[in-house]
């Protein structure tokens, strides 16, 4: 008797499962994955604003869908990151991940996600990682930001553009710092001073600023994110070095996440970009007055990656009504996102990496007397990466 | 390396080596005299200077705000002395060691919380910005000599402390032998009490002058952490004298580290290393340190 009314039960809730069309929405789920804790923080407090943003932008519901966040935070260890992803993907079940502000956290997690069953999606909110662009390319994997090297090779370009013979480079000594400067060389056709790599969190530049004094360089190009950046720019100008050398940096040592630290020694420094907040289209401007009005500070490319990101979901959801359930028609939605970029053009390459411009930029003060990127012009229009010819995908 | 060159980065040398005297002097007499491993001293260096940039804001004046920022972090210093330490003095180092590291989390976290995840700004004295040509063709930054001649200052200042007041005397005893000290009626507790106290304001005044050079965020302490606990292991532990030596030797090692290498076409991995095996060599030659407090 009992087993009957259990199978009764049974039944009743399989068959209204399965009488849900399939197009009925059961809403999307995303987990994302960011650095809440440490000194990088900052990063993730903007990479979950701007796609919270979105989502509200959305109505709060991507692709009018119920929309499920789910923000986990890696600690900036790869193997956090790691774990976190495993029971976003097996326990939480997202249909997406989303966010990862480091390169070696993203290696870390990818297969975990890529290699999923259920065929979970992986859009990079930051990371961009060489491996990711070329031989280890997957179709359920997409970069809402750059490859690694774009914003450096953007600079060595108009460094080369602007005629500069000799140039002293700096970064610090770990993977993306070596990318970095490997990705600036790849562009600037000037000679190379000396390649200077320093130890990772070093905020004492005292000694490196000496010697590159000493060896009366044209320009200096450094690659120094986070605080290591708010340290080096004010001991730059502290020696009274702005003025002699032209700073050459980019984005990640010129956001909103490191000139309020900085002050105004950083007046005049030119930074490479994909976005910037003076950027003027009107996806954009709608982007950075909304993030002013909701969080009270201007954002930074991490805030607006991540927006892009939520957005592009949205217009692929949007093209599938709504459904996940076919995967191969999501990705195709994906891969064609009609979505207006605060960056302006955008369109995915093969390899699921942006072809986008990349803009020179140069800090100043805006009318409220804040320090912001200001517009110099375009670099690169339509800029691809080095790595996709080495990628399988077509 | 030109003669120039080399007479500026000993001056860079010599200001790192007095920031880490300061972080050093009080770590080495709270780990020689209450034999307690605090990995929490980088916390104090961080909250001293953020109590520092906010003081400047709020006051307008680096100079008001600095006494106010030691001032603030001597009271930090001794709550965490009353309420998180007295109670390890008498478990092993690993224990300490736990409780310890425990409060740097708790601290990271509480100033995140306090002042938000990114760096604030903190601006060079408009008295001391600007630059002097000490070095002929290399103006240095006012500020760093100043900084340079504040560490000279306090140094001083310590060893006439240790050297000719009562407290000094107390300090050197408890350094040589702490049970001792107590079985002779000395207030233990209360010069615990103020040995730590005085570490705390020590290395807040080393994180409030070190916010306008260098970058005043969440964690800036766990990088100067380590670098002070080479210190005091090379100066011998308990020993200011050892402190201020070995601060300086590391600080000038450590800067021309960082240059010398990149010069000759060696391995730029030997910076990173060049005080760990400075640090070896001595241990090898002194296992005490340079200046053993304890016999």
């Amino acid at each position: 008797m009992k087993y009957k009314t259990l199978f009764a039960a049974l039944a009743l809730t399989a068959s209204a499962v399965l009488a849900q069309p399939a197009s009925a929405q059961q809403g999307v789920k995303i987990g994302l994955i960011t650095t809440q804790s440490g000194p990088n923080a900052g990063l993730g407090r903007d990479m979950v604003d701007g796609f919270n943003l979105a989502i509200r932008h959305a109505g709060g519901r991507l692709g009018g869908v119920p929309t499920e966040l789910i923000v986990g935070d890696d600690q900036f260890r790869p193997d956090a990151g790691k774990a976190l992803a495993e029971r976003m993907v097996q326990r939480d079940r997202v249909d997406i991940v989303t966010g990862v502000i480091f390169s070696n956290i993203m290696l870390a997690l990818s297969d975990t996600v890529l290699k999923d069953r259920r065929g979970v999606f992986l859009v990079s909110g930051n990371a961009g990682p060489s491996e990711l662009a070329g031989k280890d390319c997957n179709p359920n994997f997409f970069s809402a930001s750059w490859q690694n090297d774009n914003t450096h090779e953007a600079m060595g370009q108009h460094m080369t553009n602007a005629g500069i013979k000799r140039a002293y480079i700096m970064a610090p000594n770990y993977p993306a710092g070596r990318d970095a400067l490997a990705g600036f060389k790849r562009f600037f056709k000037g000679e190379v001073v000396a390649e200077v790599y320093t130890q990772l969190g070093q905020t004492d530049y005292a000694a490196e600023l000496a010697a590159l004094r000493a060896a009366r360089p044209e320009a200096t190009y450094i690659f120094y994110p986070g605080g290591m950046g708010v340290a080096y720019i004010r001991q730059y100008a502290q020696l009274g070095l702005m003025q002699q050398i032209p700073l050459f940096a980019p984005s990640f040592s010129a956001d909103q996440t490191i000139l309020p630290g900085v002050g105004d020694a950083a007046i005049g420094m030119f930074s490479s970009t994909f976005w910037s907040e003076s950027l003027g289209n009107p996806a954009n401007e709608k982007f950075v007055a909304d993030f002013e009005a909701a969080y009270n500070r201007i954002p930074s490319p991490y805030a607006a990656q991540s927006y892009d990101a939520a957005m592009m979901i949205d217009a692929a959801l949007k093209a599938t009504g709504g459904s996940l359930a076919n995967k191969d028609a999501f990705r195709n939605a994906l891969r064609t996102a009609n979505f207006q970029s605060v960056r302006g053009p955008f369109k995915f390459n093969t390899n699921h990496f942006p072809i986008q411009n990349y803009y020179l930029t140069q800090i100043g003060k805006d009318e409220k007397g804040r320090l912001v990127n200001q517009m110099r012009g375009i670099i690169f229009s339509g800029h691809a990466d080095a790595y996709v010819g080495a990628c399988k995908m077509k | 390396m030109s003669l120039l060159l080399f007479l500026e980065q000993t001056l860079n040398g010599l200001q790192l080596g007095v920031t880490l005297f300061l972080m050093a002097a009080g770590l080495t007499l709270v780990f020689g005299i209450m034999n307690m491993v605090n990995l929490a001293h980088g916390s104090l260096y961080m909250v001293g200077a953020f109590f520092a940039a906010s003081f400047t804001q709020w006051t307008g004046s680096f100079f008001l705000a600095l006494p106010l920022a030691i001032l603030a972090t001597f009271v930090v210093g001794v709550l965490v002395e009353a309420i998180a330490l007295r109670t390890l003095y008498a478990r092993d180092h690993l224990d300490q060691v736990l409780a310890t590291f425990g409060l740097i989390l708790f601290f990271n976290e509480l100033t995140k919380i306090i002042w938000g995840p990114i760096s604030i700004f903190m601006d060079v004295p408009p008295l001391l910005s600007g630059r002097v040509e000490l070095i002929a063709g290399a103006p240095y930054p006012i500020y760093r000599l100043a900084v340079l001649a504040v560490g000279l200052a306090v140094a001083l200042g310590l060893w006439w402390l240790i050297a000719r007041t009562r407290l000094g005397m107390l300090i050197r005893a408890g350094a040589s032998n702490r049970e001792m000290v107590g079985a002779l009626g000395v207030d233990i507790s209360r010069l615990y009490m103020l040995v730590f106290g005085l570490g705390a304001a020590l290395a807040a005044l080393a994180g409030a002058m070190a916010g306008p050079i260098y970058v005043v965020e969440v964690g800036m302490g766990d990088a100067m952490l380590i670098k002070t606990f080479v210190v005091i292991v090379i100066g011998g532990i308990g020993s200011i004298r050892g402190a201020f030596v070995a601060a300086v030797i590391v600080g000038l090692v450590d800067t021309f580290g960082r240059i010398v290498p990149a010069q000759l076409g060696l391995p730029t991995a030997i910076a990173e290393m060049a005080i760990y095996i400075l640090m070896a060599f001595v241990l090898f030659f002194k296992p005490t340190g340079l200046f053993a407090a304890r016999a």
